[in-house]
């Protein structure tokens, strides 16, 4: 903490990098909740698409764990 | 906060990575590629854990199954389910291969979650090589069986003329970044429950040092309990989204028209 400014770059990104988890958190609930919507609608053919929710939430949910990874390697990398 | 002696808060403070250093096995030497290391015990433990299961758990065959066959035996028939249903019915070649990588996700993701254990699926060098090896084989077959046709899965022929070669682009992009995704996916998931429960961790002695630590202390408790409530799901969900995406990736390979 002696003024190290590329440190304190790192240690700005990270925390900013976290802003990322509200955009995948929106991305996954609107998948969630788009799929119950839907299921509640036509519940008998729900159960044949937990698998397209799984894929989706993954792929929302990608993006929140890349910035969790940008947060990591300003942490331990730079 | 004084009256807590040196040696104690030493052991107590640790850092949230910790639990993800790669150590020799014995003593504290440099770490080589043969260097028996904490990793190389937990690989070995994962792999004995399927081992008993799969091999002496059936090993009855009975009609009415142990425990451990009907366990086996469920396994089997979900992912057995999932190939054919996500990948299609030539897909099933492929079964022995992806219900491999299941079980060993499944199995280094719930022994993860045992205390003082070593999450293998946590570095991104586990799942980069489980990915990598995805990717090559998807390719591969999907070379193999169409040739040339292949190319297709990136051509969206559904699409007006002037966008196809844009989207042309997009499609190879989104083709390599595939081993990337799929690897961070399963590697970040792991690791970032981990660090979570292992930060609560770090708050949950608090009750030594200060008077604050009445209040912290239970709550962090509360959420150390929590969290692994949470981890217990995405143990199992990450090992079934790393598989279910091994069958579209397939599946792509397999019949790559639009």
């Amino acid at each position: 903490m002696q003024g190290d400014i590329v440190q304190m770059g790192a240690y700005i990104g990270a925390g900013l990098a976290c802003m990322g988890m509200g955009g995948s958190a929106i991305g996954v609930g609107n998948v969630a909740g788009n799929f119950l919507s839907g299921a509640l609608r036509n519940p008998s053919a729900a159960a044949g698409q937990t698998a397209t929710l799984f894929i989706g939430i993954a792929f929302a949910e990608a993006l929140g764990i890349f910035s969790f990874l940008v947060a990591l390697l300003l942490m331990f990398a730079v | 906060m004084t009256d807590v002696p040196q040696d104690v808060r030493n052991e107590l403070v640790f850092h949230p990575m910790d639990q993800f250093i790669v150590k020799p096995l014995f003593g504290d030497g440099p770490v080589h590629w043969y260097t028996p290391t904490n990793v190389t015990l937990w690989l070995a433990i994962c792999v004995a854990a399927i081992f008993f299961m799969m091999v002496i758990g059936t090993r009855g065959r009975a009609v009415i199954p142990s425990r451990a066959q009907s366990i086996a035996e469920l396994a089997y028939g979900f992912i057995h389910k999932m190939v054919e249903d996500v990948a299609g019915k030539d897909g099933l070649k492929f079964f022995p291969y992806i219900f491999t990588l299941f079980m060993f996700i499944v199995f280094s993701n719930f022994l993860g979650l045992l205390p003082r254990a070593f999450t293998t699926t946590s570095h991104i060098a586990v799942t980069g090589v489980l990915a990598l090896l995805v990717f090559v084989t998807v390719t591969v077959v999907g070379f193999v069986k169409n040739g040339a046709g292949f190319l297709g899965l990136f051509w969206v022929s559904s699409a007006p003329l002037a966008l196809r070669p844009i989207l042309a682009l997009i499609e190879v992009i989104s083709y390599f970044v595939r081993p990337v995704s799929h690897s961070i996916r399963l590697a970040g998931n792991m690791m970032a429950g981990h660090a979570v429960m292992k930060v609560f961790a770090a708050f949950a002695p608090l009750i030594l040092f200060s008077g604050v630590g009445i209040a912290v202390t239970p709550l962090s408790i509360i959420a150390i309990a929590a969290m692994y409530g949470l981890e217990v799901l995405v143990a199992f969900i990450q090992a079934y989204v790393f598989t279910i995406l091994t069958c579209v990736y397939l599946k792509d390979a397999l019949h790559p028209a639009h």
